[in-house]
């Protein structure tokens, strides 16, 4: 029933805060508070109780090692079931959720003046449906959580966004964003049908349950599209070049929280879909796609480090450093060895940490200065107290900087792709310098150079301090000791590792084209 | 030995956070205190690791935790103590401490001095680790940690927009040579299985064969790295930028420690540099055109801080033609007693700077050494060490060994190479003493010089100067056993060259006096025109690299950036919306409303579908 609970707590602390807008501005922003640190509390107390690292390593067992189970009939006619299951990537990814969920309400605390209720409802609910895709083993169930998350955010940018820079309504921003992400949903939707389908004409049964579907037999050709379907719901999400257009947009127009719920987990339900769908569902059409996908997450870093040094908006800037880390994520899940898919799972949580700094630091400037157009910074680093020093810490994690828990999920990455693509691999590395390039070029043109104005600006407060002094500590703990984070994700990593390998093993014997 | 090495890098870390954590807090006497205190400390930690060393010698290693563990890839955070890295460690701390020390005297009255000495703890602590990793991993924290201090140090005067640029070449241009090194580790994990540096050190000779091209490529990436870190060619051009920074900071990361990393770095990994003779070989043909570019770059420069970053450009320069023809130790050497003549130059061109109210052209100074005897002290015993003034200085016998070594090892080249390296040290030196210290003072700054006057001021150009007189050269850094012994100097041949290389130093230092005090009038007209002109013109530019990489890669990249700017890739699917419309607004002018319209689209549409019926039956 926890598993549950961690799915309906937010979607009941969302009605409760809609509710309690009558009481005040400040009530919703409490239970808000309340609601997503319960979630964290729970989580964490299932990582400290239960068992998810793997003693013995050779030990891998066939069946899925679930930690914690819950399923029910929802529709049996077509065999759904609402099922959940908590393994250590999962339990990761929602306690990173609680998180986050915590940091975006403390963000949002002045941010937000209107309909505050209303505000805090849609964000709760956005969180509990990505607790929800985390949770969901059953295929119906997770597409459910899949479109669900949209509708919440959509309203979270269209009412409470910001207008663009470019002319650029938020609405059109909002719409633009809903439209990529529903369209690649429904091919995902085609996809899973497709699939429960073939299942039904070889067992005649129907069954949206995942490790039903896992060992249906497919021929290559329909296993490739069936892959690509689930591949591009959430290559858009993820996002990669050159799905990724609706993401600068959101991001730039998008509230602080907006942005820190996007950055740092509506991405990671993308990475969590082909960790845990679009590889295991369909290993070998998966490793016959590896190199399109590795030249794709090449082809990220690069378009999205490039475009980030042409960005005059600061939110902008970020949006695309996001791409760009995210292609190092694409490429480390189709190497597939044990050391990148570890390594990927860190990146996903330092990526979440560094952009939701940077996020909630742009959200911080934006407050004093009242624009993001970097064009009217310079010379801050004096004027603000200490918000540029956490501005470089954060920048400097967003290069790699080692001691960051960037730098391991990156190194691990490239570490654990080097053996299979050594060539992506030196090739992506060259992101690196690129990397420095845009972090630094953000220091220089907001923080160091002439000062255009000598009014000291608002330093942060204790509020402001505190959210980033503790982002910035999970930063360098899981850059220092990260083996808390990597012993909790081993199994559910070597599993799909050992799924994905063992397809490697089948398709160097038979060779498989994409058509 | 468990409890202390550790607490080598703890406590600048201590240093560094007290003073990030203060948020102004802390009074300028304060942050020097804690600054201070915090290296000095660590100075006389490692003094005493020395001794413990001295008694009983060997490797001590002391693993603090695992760092990562996921299946054969087991980096810790785990240290080693050898003779290598204790002499580096003697380096970092001792000459560190005394740079710290000075930099009290010199950054008095200049606002942010806590941020100053923040990131300076934050440096040593990086650069003891870089040395004192025990795997490659952490190595490369320390390697990019002192990176990111180096970026902050030069561009700690950040309201001066030029000073964050030279910071940002620095930073990227550096970042280039660790992609390079990145690599090297990638590579070096898949073939080796480890990153432990001694386990590397034992398994490289059973993998490879001495040229395989594996290990050739590996020692190749590493090289890269160590190019970049040292300032050699092609990766050179951001040192004499970094001059931007507070002349204390050139003194300690840009001349003493982090720039010799590279140096550091293959010596440490001297046993896969063996196995690669070609790029080993190609280290020491770098270092030799290094030294030699640099040499004649630094005689052009008119800035006191830019000539002596040229002269660290070639003199590590050296280090690499030593590393070249495996004469590891004689690089270490060299390396220690620059550390020694370097800092000390490059703190005596921080009492000038700062006694002249920040003059630091020379064009702008001279006639100083009356009004101040210890720079101008601290200058002619660094600058003798610096030309290698034959018996009296460190840096003669320092030099010496590697132009011996190079000639044993059969580099005639690289030693002849040296050789004329030596000659133009020589000239320069004298230049910017004579330019600096003796004739009429060119400006009011000058005249007006104030010399700098306590303890704080003093000792630490006192206790360099005396390091790096022969009493520097006495200190033998404990490397038997470490790094494969040199070949023994058999005393013909040695005292030949001692006679050589003596008379070369000597010429140049003839040679310039003669130039720069008796021919001045006539060396003027030279350099106004024609191939005077253009020669100077074109090591004022060190050979015109920065113009280079402007053209081949900076312009370019920011033409991309400007093309790419709008997201082209998200126009594209733009298209996709407009054709949307375009169907949208095509079917709706359809509805006119107007019923004549409809009936006769109707009866268009009922004789196509029936001429198709009829047609296709």
């Amino acid at each position: 029933m926890t598993l549950v609970w961690l799915i309906l707590i937010p979607f009941i602390g969302g009605l409760l805060c809609w509710q309690a807008e009558r009481w005040g501005g400040m009530a919703p922003r409490w239970i808000a508070l309340g609601t997503m640190g319960l979630v964290l509390l729970i989580t964490l107390g299932l990582w400290f109780q239960g068992e998810y690292h793997l003693p013995d390593p050779t030990a891998a067992s066939e069946a899925v090692r679930w930690s914690m189970e819950w399923r029910t009939a929802w529709i049996p006619r077509f065999g759904i079931e609402v099922h959940l299951a908590l393994d250590g990537l999962s339990l990761v990814l929602i306690a990173l959720t609680g998180f986050l969920g915590v940091l975006a309400v403390l963000c949002s605390w002045n941010e937000i003046v209107r309909r505050v209720g209303f505000f805090h409802l849609n964000l709760l609910w956005i969180l509990g449906g990505v607790v929800g895709v985390f949770l969901a083993i059953d295929l119906f169930l997770f597409f459910f959580f899949w479109e669900m998350m949209l509708v919440p955010m959509y309203f979270l940018i269209a009412l409470w966004g910001h207008s663009g820079s470019e002319g650029k309504t938020r609405i059109t921003a909002a719409t633009k964003f809903f439209i990529y992400t529903q369209a690649s949903g429904l091919l995902m939707l085609v996809a899973i049908l497709g699939l429960v389908f073939v299942h039904h004409a070889n067992t005649g049964e129907y069954t949206f349950s995942y490790d039903a579907l896992r060992n249906t037999p497919l021929s290559d050709d329909l296993a490739m599209w069936l892959m690509l379907g689930f591949f591009i719901a959430f290559a858009v999400k993820l996002p990669v070049v050159p799905l990724h257009g609706w993401l600068p947009d959101a991001h730039a127009q998008a509230p602080t929280a907006g942005s820190v719920d996007l950055a740092g987990i509506l991405l990671k339900t993308a990475a969590y879909g082909m960790l845990r769908f679009a590889l295991p569902l369909f290993p070998e059409a998966s490793q016959a796609f590896a190199p399109v996908a590795m030249a794709l997450g090449l082809v990220g870093i690069f378009y999205g480090a490039v475009l980030a040094c042409g960005q005059h908006d600061v939110k902008r800037l970020i949006a695309y450093t996001s791409i760009s880390h995210m292609g190092f994520v694409l490429i480390g899940i189709y190497a597939g060895t044990e050391l990148a898919l570890q390594g990927v799972v860190m990146l996903m949580v330092a990526h979440a940490f560094s952009a939701a700094g940077l996020f909630i630091l742009s959200g911080q400037l934006y407050e004093r200065l009242h624009t993001r157009d970097m064009r009217e910074m310079g010379g801050l680093w004096g004027r603000l107290g200490s918000l540029p020093g956490f501005t470089l810490c954060f920048s400097a994690a967003s290069l790699g900087m080692p001691g960051t828990a960037n730098f391991i999920g990156e190194f691990m990455v490239l570490f654990g792709s080097f053996p299979v693509a050594p060539w992506t691999v030196a090739i992506a590395s060259a992101g690196l310098i690129l990397a420095a390039v845009y972090s630094l070029l953000l220091m220089q043109r907001v923080h160091f150079g002439p000062a255009q104005d000598d009014a000291p600006l608002a330093g942060l407060d204790r509020r402001e301090f505190l959210m980033m002094l503790g982002l910035l500590a999970l930063v360098l703990l899981f850059g220092l000791y990260p083996q808390l984070l990597l012993n909790t994700t081993d199994a559910a990593m070597l599993e799909v590792q050992r799924l994905f390998g063992a397809a490697d093993a089948l398709s160097t014997t038979l060779p498989m084209g994409v058509s | 030995m468990s409890l202390f090495l550790p607490l080598t890098f703890l406590l600048p870390l201590a240093g560094t956070l007290i003073l990030s954590l203060s948020r102004g807090r802390l009074g300028e006497a304060d942050s020097a205190w804690v600054g201070v205190s915090s290296v000095g400390l660590a100075a006389v930690i490692t003094a005493l690791l020395t001794w413990t060393y001295l008694v009983s010698p060997g490797t001590y290693e002391v693993t603090l935790w695992t760092w990562i563990a996921v299946g054969d890839f087991q980096p810790t955070i785990g240290l080693a103590l050898d003779g290598l890295s204790l002499t580096m460690l003697g380096i970092i701390t001792g000459v560190g401490f005394l740079i710290h020390l000075f930099a009290a005297w010199y950054m008095r009255g200049e606002s942010g001095i806590t941020r100053f000495y923040a990131y300076m703890n934050l440096f040593v602590f990086s650069m003891i680790l870089l040395v004192l990793g025990d795997n490659l991993l952490l190595l490369f924290l320390g390697w990019e940690g002192v990176g990111l201090c180096s970026y902050l140090l030069i561009g700690y005067y950040y309201q001066t927009a030029a000073n964050g640029w030279a910071a940002f070449k620095a930073f990227i241009v550096t970042r280039i040579g660790d992609v390079f090194l990145a690599i090297g580790l990638f590579l070096l994990f898949r073939e080796l299985g480890t990153l432990d540096i001694s386990e590397l050190l034992e398994r490289a000779p059973q993998v490879w064969a001495e040229g395989d091209a594996t290990v050739e490529l590996a020692a190749l990436l590493l090289l890269g790295g160590a190019l970049g870190k040292s300032a050699q060619l092609p990766l050179h051009t951001w040192l004499a930028d970094a001059m931007a920074g507070p002349t204390p900071v050139s003194a300690l990361i840009h001349a003493a420690t982090m720039v010799t990393a590279g140096v550091y770095l293959i010596a440490r990994l001297h046993g896969i540099f063996l196995l690669a003779p070609g790029a080993l070989y190609l280290t020491g043909v770098i270092g030799a055109l290094t030294l030699l570019l640099a040499g004649f770059a630094a005689l052009a420069q008119t800035d006191i801080k830019r000539v002596l970053a040229y002269s660290t450009m070639s003199q590590i320069g050296y280090m690499f033609l030593a590393l070249g023809v495996g004469a590891f130790d004689a690089a270490i050497f060299h390396l220690m007693t620059h550390a020694f003549f370097k800092a000390l130059l490059f703190l005596s061109a921080g009492a000038v700077i700062v006694s002249c109210h920040h003059e630091q052209d020379m064009r702008r100074l001279g006639g100083l050494w009356r009004r101040l005897p210890l720079a101008y002290g601290g200058f002619v015993v660094g600058g003798a060490a610096l030309a290698a003034l034959p018996l009296v200085t460190a840096g003669f016998y320092s030099k010496d060994e590697i132009l011996f070594q190079a000639l044993l090892a059969g580099h005639g080249g690289l030693m002849l190479a040296g050789l004329i390296g030596a000659f133009l040290t020589s000239i320069y030196t004298v230049r910017l003493i004579i330019n600096t210290f003796h004739g009429e003072p060119k400006s009011d700054n000058a005249r007006h010089a104030e010399p700098g006057r306590g303890l704080v001021h003093g000792a630490p150009l006192v206790v360099l100067a005396i390091l790096s007189t022969f009493l520097g050269a006495w200190i033998t850094p404990p490397l038997q056993g470490v790094l494969p012994a040199a070949e023994e100097a058999g005393h013909g041949g040695a005292l030949a060259l001692e006679i050589v290389a003596a008379g070369v130093a000597l010429a140049g230092i003839a040679l310039a006096a003669w130039l720069f005090l008796a021919r001045r009038a006539w060396l003027r007209e030279r350099v106004a025109q024609g191939w005077g002109a253009r020669l100077r013109t074109l090591w004022y530019a060190a050979w015109g690299f920065d113009a280079f990489f402007d053209r081949t890669l900076v312009k370019p990249y920011q033409g991309m950036v400007k093309w790419l700017r709008s997201d082209l890739l998200d126009r594209t699917f733009a298209r996709v919306a407009w054709l949307a419309g375009l169907l949208h607004q095509g079917l709706s002018r359809t509805q006119t409303g107007r019923l004549r319209w409809y009936a006769t689209t109707m009866v268009v549409g009922a004789t196509v579908v029936v001429l198709l019926l009829t047609l296709g039956a």
